[in-house]
């Protein structure tokens, strides 16, 4: 009965770890799709919003978790925008700066980032109550995991629709490419496509879990 | 300047490229609000007045930007002007109808963080539209939202009573109809020309 | 009966609150200001780079550029500092300081979004040299090929914009033709399964070239005092 419970990892890479897969922002949590879905068309393009995200997150937890006790609980969320939406500005400008052309094909779902609502919601659910360096942890598993996510739509809907991955051909010339992956509706089957997978890989495990139990419990 | 008339720039933004089928941009309540006809059409009404009003301010805040020089700004202003006009609306709609103002519950905030909102603010900024475009173009989103809201939410409430897979049950499947939509707007490319 | 008394609860303190959004916002406006300030002249750098570039494919045999705006009603006089929202006319010229012609932008709606290009003019041969898409949003596969398809750019390598006697009109309006049916050098052939992409190059272009050719042809003089 007790004290079977197995022993905890250590706090740190756990706060990583669980935004991968546990706590996925974007397959688990359904949080935060809405400004970069459109920019999923190609691998290049989610890789770079997938990176522009990871970094405002970051940044934007690094200076709420240090400010937390500054701020009163009053205009937490005033404040919280407005960090979010300067570490935005400066991924735009930064962007514009290192590659017009990735510039263009982002466009300006790139400020759009500031509505995401993955950021804000970490903001206030992790940021400000807890320490610079597992806010940080907390921050880069989350974004990793929403990276990790976005490009698995990018490369999937690259590679079918149009024989590509990173511009590169993969296919031979005969491939006829599905043009409906690179239209939005692709978007769509495939984040439900990646949705699926992961429901039916917890509902495995969850099962496996539940008979493991059952029968520990016999 | 953009020299697109005005019916064609509100059949862009309604139909051709509706921002929630073609951008993906307020997905949130799309997947939260749809699944009741009745909400989502007031949904609809009250992101559409949100937008039209954002949208008026950001043409005014983008003109002062410009001659005050100051480019940079111009994120961290939309954001807060739409914050402002959606704390401005929620207080309207309670005193002016408290039933309405219950029924949108939770998703009269969320409105906020609504990036279609955003979007008609920098997509109109980014395309050089006049005043009168704007306004138009606001319009458009805001009808095109609402009408793929009460899609949505109309399919969903078929579905309830159909039988469907365990595992899709849900935003999978949400999704699934969500891309169906999509490709039937599709249909209406071509029309703005 | 009563309970205890309810506590009002006291009103929060005002001074952390402007304290924390003044003290924040000033770090913030600090941050974005000094990237601002760092990034750009990188990007300005960028952008004339792509835009020398565009230029140069349009205008082939063209190796330097000046950039002028127009006038009013009248000619074109060399740009210095901010456009104002006054049309931009670009001047190729080649490696001996002759002009080789002149390059402007035309956008237009296409099938799914609006088309922005920039062409080239020849005053020698009076047509359209070479076009180059800068932005577009055409269906993939598809709308998109105006900016890929061979047999598609070829048609744009001469294509006639001839004015009449007196220089006032295009002779021959721009049109576009299903693929294979061109007969004349103003015909544009379409892209087979994008028709109406093609179309609104076609379209874009007419109009173009009609409201400005004319007025760029009697003021070539203009154009030649950059070299």
């Amino acid at each position: 009965m007790a004290g079977t419970l197995p022993p905890e990892a250590p706090l740190g890479t756990d706060e990583f770890l669980k935004g991968l897969w546990r706590e996925n922002p974007v397959f688990v949590q359904v949080l935060g799709m809405c400004p970069a879905l459109a920019v999923s068309n190609s691998a290049r393009n989610a890789l770079a919003m997938g990176l522009a995200t990871l970094f405002v997150l970051l940044m934007s937890n690094l200076v709420i978790s240090s400010l937390r006790r500054f701020v009163p609980r009053e205009v937490r969320i005033a404040t919280y925008i407005l960090v979010i939406a300067t570490f935005v500005t400066v991924v735009d400008y930064v962007i514009q700066a290192i590659s017009l052309d990735l510039h263009k094909a982002l466009g300006a779902f790139i400020s759009l980032i500031v509505v995401n609502c993955l950021i804000l919601g970490r903001a206030e659910a992790f940021a400000s109550k807890h320490p610079l360096g597992q806010s940080a942890l907390d921050a880069l598993g989350m974004g990793v995991g929403f990276t990790a996510a976005l490009f698995s739509l990018g490369a999937v809907r690259e590679i079918l629709g149009n024989g590509t991955l990173f511009g590169l051909s993969l296919f031979h010339e005969g491939f006829q490419p599905w043009v409906v992956m690179i239209l939005p509706s692709g978007g769509f089957f495939t984040l439900a496509g990646w949705l699926l997978v992961f429901n039916v890989a917890r509902e495995r495990r969850t099962r496996v879990a539940a008979t493991g139990t059952a029968e520990a419990a016999s | 300047m953009n020299e697109a008339p005005l019916w064609s720039v509100f059949i862009n933004a309604c139909l051709i490229n509706n921002f929630v089928l073609a951008y993906f941009l307020g997905i949130c309540p799309f997947l939260g609000v749809s699944s009741k006809l009745a909400t989502a059409s007031r949904m609809g009404v009250a992101v559409t007045f949100v937008m039209v009003v954002s949208s008026i301010c950001a043409y005014g805040i983008h003109r002062a930007l410009i001659a005050l020089d100051a480019p940079y700004l111009q994120l961290i202003s939309f954001i807060a002007v739409i914050a402002s006009t959606v704390q401005v609306v929620e207080m309207f709609i309670k005193k002016v109808s408290p039933a309405l103002f219950r029924s949108l519950g939770i998703f009269l905030p969320l409105i906020t963080t609504n990036c279609a909102i955003l979007g008609v603010a920098l997509f109109q900024t980014n395309k050089g539209y006049g005043f009168a475009q704007c306004l138009v173009y606001a319009l458009g989103a805001g009808a095109g939202f609402s009408l793929a809201l009460m899609l949505m939410a109309g399919l969903r409430e078929k579905l309830e009573l159909s039988r469907v897979p365990e595992v899709t049950k849900g935003t999978a499947l949400s999704l699934i109809l969500a891309g169906i939509l999509s490709l039937g707007f599709m249909g209406f490319a071509g029309l703005g020309g | 009966m009563t309970g205890a008394p309810v506590l009002e609860a006291a009103p929060p303190p005002v001074w952390p609150m402007y304290r924390a959004l003044v003290g924040v916002g000033l770090l913030c406006g600090l941050l974005i200001v000094s990237v601002f300030e760092l990034t750009r002249p990188v990007i300005e750098r960028n952008r004339a780079e792509a835009l020398r570039r565009a230029i140069f494919e349009v205008l082939p045999g063209s190796e330097s550029v000046a950039t002028f705006r127009a006038l009013g009603d009248a000619g074109f006089e060399p740009l210095a500092g901010e456009p104002g929202g006054a049309r931009l006319v670009h001047a190729g010229f080649d490696s001996d300081g002759h002009l080789v012609g002149v390059a402007l932008e035309a956008s237009g709606m296409g099938y799914q979004d609006v088309i922005r290009l920039l062409y080239g003019y020849s005053f020698e041969r009076e047509a359209v040299i070479g076009i180059r898409v800068l932005e577009s949003r055409e269906t993939p596969g598809l709308g998109d090929k105006i900016e890929t398809d061979p047999d598609f750019l070829a048609n744009f390598e001469s294509l006639d914009v001839s004015l009449d006697a007196e220089g006032a009109r295009i002779l021959h309006p721009i049109e576009a033709v299903k693929r294979g049916a061109k007969e004349h050098p103003w015909q544009i052939d379409g892209i087979t399964g994008a028709t109406i992409s093609s179309a609104a190059i076609a379209d874009m272009l007419r109009r173009s070239t009609a409201t400005w050719i004319s007025r760029i042809h009697r003021n070539r003089a203009d154009f030649q005092r950059g070299a």
